[in-house]
């Protein structure tokens, strides 16, 4: 049905790694028809053509790190009528968020010779920490067919589809034997949420946590496993502070496995 | 458009607030004086995330995962810098099929980004339009072309790597899992496909209007003496450079400015260098494989390549180079006898190299006998071209005082995009502004 005013799209950008909104440009076979059903309006990494807002979906990538971002992101949020955060980035605080267990200012003299031209904060946070979101997107990346998901329920008027369970449930459907089970090997599966198709077990991986905490994990009798399998509590703590290390039951269990 | 020929430009500035189609936040600031350019800034205002600063403490084993989160456009750029200086440090040495699948991974990245920024960031440029969904609306075909044959270079990395972005199959020593024959071998048919697109991609591009201008660069790349240089070699230049990856240090040295949350590096001494597609042309020519060299003379290109703008053709050919080779190399496919080589740790320090599809990236990892990372220093491409992109905009503005505004910001823009800078990559960079008071 072609609308009369097709609904403008926002692509932001925070601190991030540009895959996810990079994401939108690899849905290759869709590309061409999203455009035909809503205007680009804001899509710096696609378009040097802006159009004014307000902004009918905004998708926002990336997380809060610097004074001028936490500014910004209010007036992302005062010009969008949905705001969808995408990434762990945006809804987590992201791999950089691994600075917030650390003192900021020794982590940035490691890497630059002159902190003083750095203008960066404590902690990498999360856009719900900021702004009312409307919904968010998770996966270290986000998983391009939910992108769509999402986009496609945005102009339909309904609730996107987007699971809360676990990896295993991915892996069960898959037909991937468990790999903790039959091969030992440590998963991060079962406190993981699904999104990714559990990936890594088909490739003979145990799951790393890209997808951050699945609904209602219990983390700490995953770590038990873990620990029956040989792990260290160092490891345990590597496994839980990667690209979703601020998310709150991550963020917990590791923090129970320090020192 | 409006043209308006500015009179009196003697003194101007031009400012790009927000640079668009590159990857990461970045702008241009320009200032003329007297009728010359006096200043040129290539701001890079994508906030800092400190990457070397938390690889500390964390394993060997998780370099590849971690340092691929730095770029979503290249993550299989930083996973094999990662791996092979892991690999270095550790001793250990992978061969065979292996190394085979390590070389395919690269050519469905360089497929994927080469196509990227050819018909989505760069093209629109040379036609006039602010995108390539607008160019679309005239040029159907081109864009569909450009995004089938993008796809192809997405599938390699999906079938072999596991996912498009940040794939998860990639292991110090290795694969977590060899593909069998029969997973590759579906690739085949839509690679020749592929093939002849992108021979139609460099024919297409070598009929885009060029602006006048070359120079006289330093082109740096790795040089392997029996390939096209990807993973392995020794660094070259055309003035006489030849040194291993280990020596990097010792001859580039980079600089913190305080309009760049990326560091800018220099040849020691001070000197500019250009790394990238252009450089690996000029430098491994001969090792391109025939239809590869055969798209570059379709495309307009004799052997060496000095403008810049020119470098949609380099990507072009490349394109074609890494399909062709990824046929080739699904084609001789065995599955090794494991995955993975074995890792015995120990301590150490370990350099690696490859070539990104923007350029070289340079990876060094210092190791205790546990495996954990002592430190970590990582020097992306765009970081290494930034200098010479603001070199070129002196150049390229000096030469146009008396265009119009307009066209001078879009020039400086495409010039900029010339290098496909990564600006995610280099603040692990742009803003365009001309001052002219």
């Amino acid at each position: 049905m072609q609308r009369k005013n097709k609904p403008k799209l926002a692509v932001w950008k925070f601190a991030s790694c540009d895959g996810c909104q990079l994401s939108l440009l690899d849905c290759e076979d869709e590309l061409l028809a999203v455009a035909g059903a809503i205007d680009i309006a804001y899509f710096p990494e696609a378009t040097r053509a802006v159009m004014k807002g307000p902004y009918d979906l905004s998708l926002v990538e990336g997380s809060i790190t610097t004074q001028h971002d936490a500014e910004r992101i209010h007036q992302v949020r005062r010009n969008s009528k949905l705001l969808v955060t995408i990434g762990s980035c945006a809804t987590v605080g992201g791999i950089q968020a691994l600075r917030n267990f650390k003192d900021v200012k020794n982590l940035t003299a490691l890497v630059y010779a002159n902190p003083k031209y750095i203008e960066t904060l404590s902690k990498s946070t999360p856009i719900a920490d900021h702004v009312f979101v409307d919904f968010e997107l998770r996966g270290c990346p986000i998983n391009k067919a939910q992108l769509v998901e999402i986009i496609s329920a945005y102009l339909n008027g309904r609730k996107p589809n987007v699971p809360k369970y676990s990896v295993c449930m991915e892996c069960k459907r898959r037909g991937t034997p468990c790999v903790m089970v039959t091969q030992g090997t440590p998963c991060m599966g079962p406190v993981t949420q699904a999104g990714c198709g559990a990936l890594c077990p088909a490739y003979q991986r145990g799951c790393y946590g890209c997808f951050g905490p699945a609904e209602t994990p219990n983390p700490r009798a995953l770590s038990e496993q873990w620990k029956a399998l040989g792990k260290t509590p160092q490891e345990i703590l590597r496994a839980y502070r990667s690209f979703n290390a601020y998310a709150d039951a991550f963020r917990k269990e590791g923090d129970a496995h320090e020192g | 458009m409006k043209d308006k020929t500015i009179t009196q430009a003697e003194n101007r500035v031009i400012k790009v607030g927000m640079l668009a189609r590159v990857e990461g936040e970045g702008g241009l600031f320009v200032k003329v004086k007297n009728n010359q350019v006096a200043d040129v800034k290539l701001k890079i205002f994508e906030p800092p995330r400190l990457f070397e600063g938390f690889m500390r403490g964390r394993s060997y084993s998780e370099a590849p995962d971690i340092t691929a989160r730095i770029c979503g456009i290249c993550p299989v750029a930083y996973q094999m810098s990662a791996v092979h200086a892991m690999e270095n440090a550790l001793g250990v040495k992978v061969g065979g099929a292996l190394r085979s699948l390590r070389r395919l991974l690269y050519c469905g990245e360089w497929i994927e980004s080469h196509v990227l920024h050819i018909y989505m960031l760069h093209a629109p440029d040379f036609l006039g339009y602010p995108d390539a969904l607008q160019m679309a609306k005239d040029f159907p075909e081109v864009v569909k072309r450009g995004l089938s044959l993008k796809k192809i270079g997405n599938e390699i990395v999906r079938v072999l790597g596991g996912r498009e972005i940040h794939p998860m199959n990639v292991c110090v020593g290795g694969f977590y899992r060899a593909p069998a024959k029969a997973e590759l071998q579906p690739l085949v048919e839509p690679l020749k496909w592929a093939r002849d697109a992108a021979l139609e991609t460099a024919n297409w591009v070598g009929t885009l209007p060029f602006p006048d201008m070359e120079h006289d660069y330093e082109f740096v790349a790795l040089h392997h003496p029996d390939e096209y240089a990807f993973n392995e070699g020794r660094l070259i230049s055309n003035r006489g450079l030849d040194i291993a990856i280990s020596d990097y240090e010792n001859y580039f040295v980079e600089e913190h400015v305080a309009h760049s949350n990326a560091l800018q590096s220099t040849r020691k001494g001070g000197g500019l260098y250009f790394v990238g597609p252009m450089a690996r042309f000029n430098l491994n020519y001969e090792q391109l494989s025939p239809i590869a060299r055969e798209a570059a003379r379709s495309g307009g290109l004799d052997g060496v390549c000095r403008n810049p703008f020119k470098s949609i053709i380099v990507r072009a050919v490349e394109t074609v180079y890494a399909c062709d080779h990824a046929i080739q190399l699904i084609n001789e496919y065995e599955p090794p006898p494991s995955a993975a080589v074995a890792v015995k740790v120990r301590g150490g320090i370990g350099y690696g190299c490859t070539e990104a599809p923007r350029g070289l990236l340079y990876h060094r990892y210092r190791v205790d006998e546990a495996g954990t990372i002592l430190d970590a220093k990582i020097v992306p491409p765009t970081s290494q071209n930034q200098r010479i992109i603001e070199d070129d905009l002196q150049r390229f503005v000096q030469a146009r005082l008396t265009q119009s505004e307009e066209a001078l910001t879009l020039g400086c823009e495409q010039a900029i995009r010339n290098y496909d800078p990564c600006i995610s990559c280099a603040t692990h960079f742009l803003k365009v502004q001309v001052e002219r008071d």
